[in-house]
């Protein structure tokens, strides 16, 4: 049987001028067209086949490879891997550059949570709404109506238009609808990292479900523990090339040591964040540099085991002499979800004293004891009281399994390793 | 099914025809972003659907009142009211038609960008949901007919071929600037003032015999001259002038060709640069 999904050098390029024409208006282009007429430029994503100049990016370059029919496949790599651009390309979302995918088999994708739902209308309406916009013939919606409903656990508000509903009502809706999608091949970016855990566990029983059901899958995520529980084949890719294609706990592993290996700028121990490009364009650029070390000053690379010891060092500049400023530093999990934050207020021995310039604020975690994972650190800066920094993501933390509670079990559940103890009476 | 069903997704280049068998499989979507477009409409107004009439209603008023009356332009047979209303309704269908459909692609960059379908839905479903809205103001045309006790006619059968050209050019005209738009976003300051504009060069208040007769044929290539004209002499009897109607009809398929092979040549661009 021919592989149901075909992939052959496949490859994407993007003008990184492109979004500088973007807003380009109808004025600017007369005005170029008639200064060099005789110049045809190429329209913004010209198929450049073959040449290479300083504006072009390949996004994905010469991608090869086959998904067998049953297969459970998680994409992995970093921001900008060219993840989310591979799904758009089979999803047919955006054409190929060269290269082509054969797909034979009806495809959904879900490259995103309620796509198309319309605020105005009904919980109800929007049902019908997504399932269609999401490849749902309407008499497949009716007849799993009433199981959509009770998944999304949004009861009697049917018939309240969504603008009114909560945020986690508002997710858990759209991805009741989504889960209840039946293609032969389904197509998944990380929508997962929404919605509270609780939700989000139940959906990732109904992915497994669905994948047992002998369908298809591609699933791109961070949360490489999902990948491993849910995937049996996984992919790896690195700036737009694909790196590893193998078994699920072998890319895992592949792509820890291609994360923890040097060169890799938010997994290394000193980030440089005064050109963060998770800062909000409203706050200045006060914060400098991040390092992370190990309690006795080692600087800190891959992971750290639980409850380990942690020093982070934030570098960071006062514009004028401040005597009012804090410092602080959150851990998110991949869902985005805050575990725990530490910052300069809750010092006792805090010294406040006017500063200005250059400063450096050391803070000293002794035990992090929060369960295996990968955390995204947000570092911000606070005058008076008011945020006026802020990096989103400004390093990546990995917590590594181990024998925490000195009894061989690691602590996965949960999201930190509290001491706890037990004795019979 | 697996089997039967193979997808090359592979660069596409140049003029591409229309892929019917696609639209049809997804015919069902067409349907729901127009049932969409139709609810959300008129959703928290308090006059609802009524706007629908309300709006070709007033312009009737003020047109009989301000030209009419006040600056003396005559009909070319049938009451001015009457007159005015018909080809407010077709206008009316024409000019929102062609501004919504041109917004329609970027007031749903998150379709575009996040899932696939064929992209023509979006402005197609934008017009047909204005469809509905010619097809209230009508009803009230008919009351309005009893009410002036003017006769209609057999000529009304006609009135579907002039509803189809005035589709057809909304449609031809809101492809191409839909899919300019995503590009260009221009097209949205000047599609008011464009069309603003195209009320007065379409015979809407004055009768096309106001027109000096060597200018007729020139004014028929603004394709709804002919549908005005059309409306008026399928709904209230008025004189056809089938040469000013052909033309104009025959513009009306041109421009919707041209608006469907020209989007279908744009369209891979968009997810990239909306």
């Amino acid at each position: 049987m021919p592989p149901i999904i075909e992939i052959r050098n496949l490859s994407k390029m993007y003008r990184i001028g492109a979004h500088l024409h973007k807003d380009e208006t109808f004025r600017e282009l007369l005005v170029r067209t008639l200064r060099k007429p005789w110049v045809r430029r190429p329209s913004p994503l010209a198929e450049a086949t073959g040449y290479s100049d300083d504006d072009s990016i390949w996004a994905l370059k010469d991608i090869n490879f086959d998904v067998e029919e049953g297969d459970v496949v998680g994409i992995i790599g970093r921001n900008g891997a060219g993840k989310s651009t591979l799904l758009k390309i089979i999803s047919r979302i955006t054409d190929p550059t060269e290269g082509f995918a054969r797909i034979r088999g009806r495809l959904a994708s879900l490259l995103e949570v309620g796509t198309g739902f319309h605020p105005e209308l009904t919980g109800r309406e929007n049902i019908y709404l997504n399932g269609a916009i999401l490849g749902m013939r309407k008499a497949e919606i009716e007849t799993k109506f009433d199981e959509i409903v009770d998944f999304g656990e949004i009861g009697r508000f049917l018939d309240t238009p969504v603008k009114f509903y909560s945020s986690g009502m508002y997710v858990r809706l759209a991805f009741a609808v989504a889960a209840h999608l039946n293609p032969e091949i389904l197509v998944v970016d990380e929508v997962l990292a929404v919605g509270d855990l609780a939700f989000q566990k139940k959906c990732l029983g109904k992915m497994s479900e669905v994948s047992q059901g002998g369908r298809t899958v591609l699933f791109v995520s961070h949360n490489l523990a999902a990948v491993q529980s849910l995937c049996r084949k996984g992919v790896v890719l690195k700036e737009g090339r694909l790196v590893f294609n193998g078994g699920a706990n072998d890319a895992v592993d592949h792509y820890m040591q291609m994360v923890s290996g040097p060169g890799e700028t938010s997994h290394a121990n000193v980030v440089d964040l005064s050109r963060a490009g998770t800062r909000n364009r409203k706050y200045r650029p006060l914060l400098r540099r991040l390092e992370l070390l190990t309690d006795n000053g080692v600087p800190l690379l891959g992971g750290i085991p639980i409850g380990a010891p942690l020093k982070a060092l934030i570098h960071f500049r006062l514009e004028s002499p401040t005597p009012s400023f804090d410092v602080g530093l959150g851990f998110d999990n991949l869902y985005g979800q805050r575990i725990f934050s530490a910052h300069s207020a809750y010092e006792p021995k805090r010294v406040h004293e006017v500063r200005e310039g250059e400063q450096v604020f050391v803070c000293e975690i002794p035990q992090l004891t929060l369960t295996p994972g990968e955390y995204k650190l947000v570092a911000w800066v606070e005058i008076s009281g008011g945020v006026v920094d802020l990096v989103e993501d400004a390093a990546r933390l990995t917590i590594g399994e181990s024998d925490f509670y000195g009894t061989g079990k690691v602590p996965r559940s949960g999201t930190c390793a509290l001491e706890n103890h037990w004795r019979l009476q | 099914m697996s089997q039967t069903f193979e997808l090359v997704v592979k660069p596409r280049k140049g003029w591409q025809p229309l892929d019917f068998h696609e639209i049809w499989l997804y015919r069902e979507l067409l349907g729901f972003l127009v049932w969409r477009d139709v609810k959300v409409r008129y959703k928290q107004t308090v006059l609802g659907g009524l706007w629908a009439l309300l709006q070709p209603l007033a312009a009737m008023l003020i047109f009989t009142l301000f030209f009419n009356r006040l600056a003396g332009i005559q009909s070319n047979g049938p009451p001015y009211p009457l007159f005015a209303y018909a080809g407010v309704t077709a206008w009316t269908f024409f000019s929102n038609a062609v501004s919504a459909s041109s917004n329609s692609l970027i007031g749903n960059q998150q379709l575009i960008s996040k899932v696939y379908f064929p992209r023509i839905f979006v402005p197609m479903g934008a017009i047909g949901a204005l469809l509905l809205d010619m097809l209230i103001s009508l009803v009230l045309m008919f009351a309005l007919l009893l009410y002036y006790r003017w006769p209609a006619s057999l000529l009304l059968l006609e009135l579907p071929v002039f509803m189809l050209g005035s589709f057809l050019a909304a449609s031809g005209f809101g492809l191409i600037l839909s899919a300019m738009n995503v590009r260009f976003r221009d097209v949205k300051y000047a599609v008011p003032f464009a069309v603003q504009m195209g009320f007065f060069v379409t015979p809407v208040i004055y009768p096309l015999n106001y027109i000096p007769a060597r200018y007729r044929l020139a004014m028929s290539l603004n394709p709804m001259t002919g549908m005005v004209e059309g409306f008026r002499h399928s709904l209230l009897g008025t004189a056809a002038q089938w040469n000013v109607m052909g033309l104009s009809l025959a513009v009306s398929v041109l421009i919707f060709v041209t608006g469907l092979y020209t989007f279908r040549r744009m369209e891979r661009l968009f997810a990239d640069i909306i």
